[in-house]
This record gives structure tokens, sequence and C-alpha cells, in this order.
């Protein structure tokens, strides 16, 4: 063995370029790990989205009949590409920054000096990247079942990045305080499918009595559904603007919660 | 200049343990320093508020100068940490790991991918760069994080218990290679509960129990103070439990065998007449420290020239 450590230089000056590098490097692990375990990050949602279409969308959808002025396969697929956008960018930065902690592995990011904003989007742009994954597999899926016009592409784009930044967010913050696996499973299943179930995936909200109606609006998913069926569709049971306001709210004041429960080092320092 | 400086440090975990008390420490940079004491005595403690996993109570510590309150970004890429437990993904390569871990500190890939093949192929870790990592035996686990530890070439080194569960050849190939690592300039600083570990690799003591620094030396002025040998006496009659031999301390290994822990500064004549007084006669005797070690690599060295 010989050494070859050089130590006079002092530590990198160029702090703008290293931290790049750093937020790259969490990105491209994220990128590899969606990749290396592919059977449990992109199959599982579009095995999921082919059996929607057919049940919903062939066998019951025929009787339902035309939603929002068109057929309702049609109707359903930007929700139901949706769904897959948030629970994969959800449960991506959940499983991974909590295997991560779990794993004990959190620590090289933590002795690391990239600051506390920079960690939490690096696992923020994971989460959005298999979201994007998945979302144009479900997409590709649903283009097996019926056409699909685009008349907003601007509106489909920011209304899928700010959704699956907000739920990417979400899964971070379920991260850092989960003490175990069932933790990390709990909103999952007792908030966030609820929440999309009711959001809007599967019918707009007119068909519902009025009181049902004002109970939707409280779903923060409902917006999101809504202003992506708008992109695609271009009809939705809210206000576009009002759903990106709502959304941008979301991401801001989630954003600053994980960086400053980072800093204080809540569920990952002693 | 100090490689670390720790003022008054303190910390109380939330279950009210004071891990610390009230440190004060000075590691010269150059220093191969050994930090020791028993379990729970705060050594985990003081390196993970060093490296930023555990909060501080109270106290300042600064890095070649970089305050971690004030200039902490600055201080950490100052440190490359060894910890305790094992502590990469499982599931990725060695290769990986590395590479990653520099590009954590703003190393360019292509610039981490040669230093990720020179520190490997220096840790003996090349071969298995593409395995996955939890198929790696215990000594490997430990290489690999002394690899990972030094991708951004850190100006501290900070290495807790590195060579636990490692045998022996691969430590003493673990020795050499810090030892050249801390003459090319790094600052080194180790705990152990290998006491030979640090008695040959470090410059520079301090014994750290129950949340403060109880001793401060350097080595050689501790070894003379502290050490003592074991000396293993083959007896003539087989005896059925250890004489008193006040003041040394005497087990029994079996029944021909008698451990005596002596002083290194003691007369053994003195010794021997203590055990004629109970009228054991001695056939040999011979120390215990490091033979067995050395037999071993003479044989493994013989095994490797054959």
């Amino acid at each position: 063995m010989s050494s070859v450590v050089e130590n006079a230089a002092p530590p990198p000056l160029a702090l703008g370029r290293a931290r790049w590098i750093g937020f790259q490097t969490i990105v491209i692990r994220e990128f590899h790990r969606i990749i290396r375990i592919w059977s449990q990050t992109i199959l599982p949602s579009a095995v999921t989205a082919t059996l929607y279409f057919v049940i919903f969308g062939t066998v019951i959808g025929s009787r339902i009949g035309p939603m929002g002025g068109f057929g309702y396969m049609m109707y359903i697929a930007p929700g139901l590409i949706m769904q897959a956008v948030i629970n994969n960018s959800y449960t991506n930065v959940v499983s991974s920054f909590f295997g991560a902690k779990f794993g004990k592995h959190v620590e090289e990011l933590l002795v690391s000096p990239l600051p506390s904003w920079l960690i939490v989007s690096g696992y923020v742009t994971g989460g959005v990247v298999r979201g994007a994954m998945v979302g144009v597999a479900v997409t590709a899926v649903a283009l097996f079942f019926t056409h699909l016009p685009v008349l907003h592409p601007l509106i489909v784009v920011g209304a899928a990045v700010l959704t699956s930044v907000t739920f990417s967010l979400g899964g971070f913050l379920n991260a850092m305080f989960a003490k175990n696996f069932d933790q990390v499973s709990i909103i999952p299943t007792f908030l966030l499918s609820p929440l999309t179930y009711l959001g809007g995936v599967f019918y707009s909200i007119t068909r519902l009595p009025q009181w049902a109606q004002h109970l939707s609006l409280a779903d923060p998913i409902l917006y999101m559904v809504n202003a992506f069926r708008f992109g695609f569709l271009g009809v939705s049971d809210v206000g576009v603007g009002e759903a990106f306001a709502i959304m941008l709210i979301a991401v801001t004041g989630l954003f600053t919660a994980a960086v400053v429960l980072m800093e204080r080092g809540a569920g990952i320092r002693e | 200049m100090n490689a670390l400086s720790v003022r008054d440090l303190t910390k109380t975990y939330r279950n009210g343990v004071q891990a610390l008390k009230g440190i004060d420490l000075n590691v010269e940079q150059g220093d191969f320093f050994a930090l020791l004491g028993p379990n729970g005595a705060g050594k985990t403690t003081l390196i993970g508020i060093v490296t930023s996993l555990v909060k501080k109570t109270g106290g300042e510590a600064s890095i070649f100068g970089y305050d971690i309150d004030r200039d902490l970004e600055a201080a950490k890429s100052c440190i490359g940490v060894v910890p305790q437990e094992i502590n990469f993904n499982m599931f990725e390569t060695p290769e990986t790991i590395v590479v990653n871990q520099a590009g954590f500190y703003g190393i360019p890939r292509p610039v981490a991918r040669e230093r990720a093949e020179r520190y490997l192929r220096q840790l003996q870790l090349w071969d298995k760069r593409k395995h996955a990592s939890r198929g790696l035996s215990g000594g490997m686990k430990r290489r690999l994080m002394i690899a990972r530890a030094l991708m951004h070439e850190p100006r501290l080194l900070i290495l807790d218990e590195p060579t636990a569960g490692v045998d022996i050849e691969i430590r003493r190939s673990m020795w050499d290679f810090l030892r050249q690592i801390n003459r090319s300039g790094t600052t080194i600083i180790l705990t152990t509960h290998y006491l030979e570990e640090a008695e040959s690799l470090c410059r520079n003591i301090a014994i750290i129990d129950g949340g403060r620094i109880i001793e401060r030396d350097r080595m050689s002025n501790l070894l003379r103070r502290l050490h003592t040998e074991t000396f293993v006496i083959s007896l003539r009659e087989p005896l059925a439990q250890a004489p008193s031999l006040t003041p040394y301390a005497a087990r029994l290994t079996d029944e021909h065998t008698l451990e005596v822990e002596v002083s290194k500064d003691a007369n053994l004549n003195d010794l021997f007449e203590r055990l004629s007084a109970h009228g054991i006669e001695a056939l040999s005797m011979r120390n215990k420290v490091n033979r067995l070690e050395e037999i071993f690599m003479r044989l493994v060295d013989k095994g490797a020239a054959a």
C-alpha cells in the first residue's frame, strides 16, 4: 500500500460548482436506485394503471357514459397519470430517505459539506424523476386505451412538476419523523390514498351533492388533478390559477419546513 | 496550527445522560493522535460533534481554524471520518459508494473515478469494486469505509475503531497504510480498543473517561507510566487456585498455567521469590503480549513467500 494524499489544498473555493456536483450526485444516486429496483419502482404503477383502464374505463366506464363532455376513459386518464405521479414521488423519497436513515448511510451526506437545502433538493429531484418516469409509463399505457389530446402543454408540465415536488417534500418530511417501516406506510395508506381517490381522479365533483362538493374543495389533490386535466382536456372543476397558487404555497411551505427541520437535525442527528 | 481544537465542550442527551462534561483538547496538524477510553466514555460523542452528527450542548470546536458553528461547511470539507458502525448502502457497489462520496464533497466524477481506483487498489478492494457491498467480509467493509473517507483527500482523518473485527494480517497492512497517510501530512485521530494499535501508531494520546479528559500526554511518556506486562508461567505441579502474589495480580488459565501481571519496572527476582514462598516451581516463562500475533505473521509471510 502506498499513500498519495495531497494535504495542503484548502477547502474547495468554487463553492457553487462543488454544490452543483453534490446535487448531481444525489440525483444520479436516486436515479440508479430507481433503475436498479425498476420492478418495484416503475412496473407496479404501469400494471395498476392498466387494470384501472380495463376495469374502470372499459368494463364500468361504458355504463357511466361521458363526463365533462369527454368519454369516461379519456376523462380519467389525466387523473390516473397524476395519481401515479403523486404516489411514486411520495414513495420514492420516503423509502429512499428512510432507508438511508435506517441503514445509517444518510451519515454520508450529513458529514459532507452539502447544505441542508441542497440535500432536500437532491432527494426531491429524485422523487420528481421517478414521478416523471412513472407518469410517462402510465401515459403510454393510457394511449393504448384512449386518445389523449394536450391542449396546454405548459400547464400539464407545470402541474405535474409542482405536484411531484409537493409530494416528494411530503415524503421527505414523513421519512424524517418515521422511526420504523410502519410509520413510513401509515401516511400513504391512511391519508394519501383516500385524498387521491376523493380528489376527482375518477369523477367530476359537479356530480356530487352540494355538501360533498364543498368538502372536496378542502382536498388539495383535487386542485392538482384538475389543473393537470385542464392541461390535457381544457376542463376543470376548480380555477386553474387557484390550483397553481395552492401548489406553489404547498411547495414553499413544505420546502421551508424540510430545510428547517434538517438544520435542527430532527430525527437524524442526536 | 491545530487540526482540532475543542474548548469546554459539553453534551447532555435528551435522556439526561451527560456524555461530555467540559472537554478541552488540541490536536496538532500532522499528529497521529490516539483517543482512548472505555465504552461509554464519550469518544464517539466527541467525534460525532466534530463531524456534526451530534449537536453539542455547549462549548466550541474548530477544525483547522474553521469554527463548526460559524464555518461548518469549510470545517466539514477538512474532515474524513471512518465511523465505528458500518454505514454505507449495502446494495451499492464499493466503486459507487466511494465515487458518490467524492461527489458529495464536490469532486468531479472523472477525478472521483481515478481516486476510486487508487484507493480501492491500495486498500485491496479493487477486485471487489463491482460486487454488492453486503457481500464483503467484515475487514473489507472496514477498508471500504477508509477508502470512502479518503476520497476528498481530507486534512484530518478521524478513525473510530477502524480495525474492529479485522484479522491480524489485514490490520497490520491497514496500520502501514495509515502510517503512510499520516507521513504525507494528514492528521489522524484514532480511537481503538486495541491498545497495541494505539501504541504502535500514535505519537500523542488522550484518555477520556466519564465525559472528561483524564490524561493527555505523549505516547512515550504515558507508556513509561502505565505499561505493565503479562507473563505466562508454566508450572511443574498443578494448582487448584491462583496464589496471592501481592502486589502482582495472578490468575490461573488452567491448572498448569499461571498468568501474572507485572509492572514494567518491577524486579522479577521479587516475583520468583514470592512464587518460591508458595512452593511453586516455574518450568518456563514467556511474555504474553503479541506472541501469537508474531508467530502468525511469520507463518503468513513464509506462506506468501513460498
